[in-house]
């Protein structure tokens, strides 16, 4: 039963990555940036989420719906601010090292206000355990809520970007910025859209990740952040199916790892499942090979 | 009219010399005159540890063109590797001798550290290159945060826990996991006052390493594949080559800071080298100038002492340099900053002979 059980822990985490590494793929496919603030907006979303019930008294609904706007107007506002000035800067660096001062910024901002040491995070899924086999086997109501969050939050968004206007226009960005701008695509809020989902998702990410995991810090998000960019890389970057696949891939390699290898290294295995992908397969087992032309 | 022998890079090279030399100099007349508090004093040798990183990174990150996240990951291993040294010869070798092996011995396994993972890394681009290097700098963590090390008269025993070790009588430990290595800096007793002007001297030797290899015809191979990867390559340069040697070097002089972190602590922690230590590194090059030595200098200096000396300052430390970072990335690439500082300039220069005409 003890595999079961961690098997079970795996889905749950590995739905959690799942969910953040939408998006990273998604802001990745699109604005062909690695966003580094995304993991540190589930953490400012947590802290919504948190703040609003503690201090605000406001209930659990209206709270994550206050998170979700708020991380989407802040995810909105980064771009807007700190990475669009740099779409067409002449070097690549520039945008990534941008980005990892935002990351740097939102948790020092954190830091400032809420403190350094941990705050446990209130109960806001509220939904009993299911039990099953004789009592052989708990599932608890926030693994069940996580990861139908998680196959609902699929359906909607490969929906979204395959039968919407704006979805196809996502795609077409995508592929390419400059015909799409051509055929009447408006980059700049394509764009823009695709960041309030990702942030969106990310508070909804902060939700679940402090749900499961009870601990909150101004570095919370930053570690499964970078995992989650993991995951989006093993499952193809770019790719809807492959975040989700490779989200699940890595949170039950990471519960394995702990579980029966060593607490200690699982961190490194994860990484060093990356640096396999990467040199074996770069585009990740969902990602289109796309040869560069001179 | 002499100087007029003295080609403008030389030149450019002698007065980062001269300056690094100025500012000891400075320092040492301060401290002569008791005019250096205690708490400066201590400073003094964790800023070279820092110079010689940011320099190090600038190689990488301006003359290469490749963004490394894993920078305190070589520190890491340097620092480790020579305080290994240094704890096992504490009795074989006299303390001069030895810090000299030390150094060798970090930047000789930081720089093969450097190698193992630059092959793999070189040959990917960008982003992922990125993250790879910081995945990179994560395992190194990892791994010697369960690295136990222990010496006796068998020699050196390893293991990945206190019991493991099996070590004889007499035997000792030397890198005790988490726990890390405690008293590397008081095998140096009889030198420790000689730290600053070690670390002046190491600073010197890495300014004249990089200098002579950015402006050696491997240099400009390296910054040509930095500008266009695919011209490079079809001029005949092995690209992977030259960035290897870059990364390696690179990885090398990081190494040889981590060494000098390592010799002046008492305690040495890997918890220390983690990913925020890769960051301020970054910082400290990018708000110098990438590409641009003098400036990590210099940028390295003022970010480092100046929130030390100002001690209310420090709570919105590390908020001003994420502010401080974004903005010297939007004012030094955003193409509208770009534009409008080439046209202020443009009128600048139009109005100065104007002027001198009126």
């Amino acid at each position: 039963m003890s595999f079961i059980s961690y098997l079970k822990d795996g889905i749950n985490l590995g739905s959690i990555y799942a969910i953040i590494a939408l998006g990273y793929t998604m802001v990745y496919g699109i604005a062909k940036m690695l966003n580094f603030a995304h993991g540190d907006v589930i953490m400012v979303g947590a802290f919504v989420i948190l703040t609003a019930i503690t201090k605000a008294g406001l209930s659990p609904v209206l709270a994550i719906v206050l998170a979700v706007v708020l991380c989407t107007v802040m995810g909105i506002t980064i771009e807007m601010v700190a990475y669009r000035p740099l779409r067409n800067a002449s070097s690549n660096l520039a945008v990534l090292i941008t980005a990892i001062g935002v990351s740097y910024l939102l948790q020092n901002v954190a830091l400032l206000l809420f403190g350094a040491d941990a705050k446990s995070f209130v109960t806001v899924i509220d939904v009993p355990s299911l039990v099953l086999f004789d009592g052989q086997l708990t599932i608890k109501g926030v693994t069940i809520v996580t990861v139908l969050a998680c196959i609902v939050i699929m359906i909607a968004l490969t929906l979204f970007v395959n039968k919407t206007k704006p979805g196809r226009a996502m795609q077409a960005v995508s592929e390419d910025r400059e015909a799409a701008q051509l055929m009447g695509v408006n980059v700049n809020s394509t764009i823009s859209l695709t960041f309030a989902i990702g942030s969106g998702l990310a508070a909804i990410a902060g939700l679940l990740l402090c749900s499961a995991y009870p601990s909150l810090t101004p570095y919370t998000g930053s570690m499964p952040g970078i995992k989650a960019f993991v995951a989006a890389v093993f499952g193809g970057i770019g790719s809807i199916p492959g975040a989700m696949v490779g989200g699940l891939l890595l949170g039950i390699i990471e519960i394995f790892a702990k579980a029966y290898i060593s607490s200690q290294v699982a961190d490194a295995i994860v990484f060093a499942v990356l640096i396999i992908v990467l040199l074996v397969k770069p585009t990740g087992l969902f990602g289109k090979n796309v040869q560069e032309k001179v | 009219m002499k100087k007029k022998n003295i080609s403008k890079t030389s030149r450019n090279n002698l007065l980062n010399y001269l300056l690094v030399l100025v500012i000891f100099a400075v320092v040492q007349t301060l401290s002569s005159t008791g005019n250096l508090s205690n708490l400066l004093t201590g400073l003094l040798v964790p800023l070279c540890v820092y110079i010689i990183a940011a320099i190090s990174l600038n190689l990488v990150v301006g003359f290469s063109g490749e963004l490394s996240l894993g920078h305190a990951g070589f520190m890491c291993v340097g620092a480790f590797s020579s305080a290994l040294f240094s704890n096992a010869m504490a009795d074989l070798l006299p303390s001069v001798p030895r810090l000299i092996g030390a150094i060798l011995v970090g930047a000789l396994t930081a720089a093969v550290f450097g190698v193992i993972i630059g092959i793999p890394v070189l040959r990917l681009k960008g982003d992922y290159l990125a993250i790879v290097t910081l995945a990179f700098g994560e395992i190194i963590k990892n791994l010697i945060n369960i690295l136990y090390v222990g010496v006796d008269e068998n020699g050196l025993h390893v293991a990945t826990s206190s019991a493991d070790l099996k070590l004889g009588e007499g035997g000792k430990q030397i890198i005790k996991g988490a726990l890390g290595v405690s008293g590397t800096s008081a095998l140096y007793k009889d030198i420790k006052n000689y730290f600053f002007l070690i670390g002046v001297i190491l600073i010197l030797i890495t300014l004249f390493i990089v200098q002579n290899l950015v402006n050696s015809r491997s240099g400009r191979a390296i910054m040509s594949t930095r500008d266009n990867r695919i011209a490079a390559e079809s001029v005949g340069i092995n690209v992977t080559k030259y960035k290897l040697l870059a990364f390696t070097i690179s990885a090398a002089l990081a190494g040889v800071a981590g060494v000098l972190y390592a010799h002046n602590l008492a305690m040495l922690k890997v918890s220390t080298f983690d990913y925020n230590m890769s960051i301020l590194i970054l910082v400290y090059v990018v708000l110098g100038g990438i590409g641009s030595l003098r400036g990590s200098v210099i940028a390295t200096i003022i970010l480092y002492a100046l929130p030390e000396l100002l001690r209310g300052f420090s709570t919105y430390r590390m908020l001003i340099y994420a502010i401080v970072l974004i903005a010297m990335m939007l004012f030094n690439w955003a193409p509208a900053a770009r534009n409008w500082r080439s046209r202020v300039l443009e009128k600048l220069k139009n109005r100065a002979p104007g002027k001198e005409a009126a």
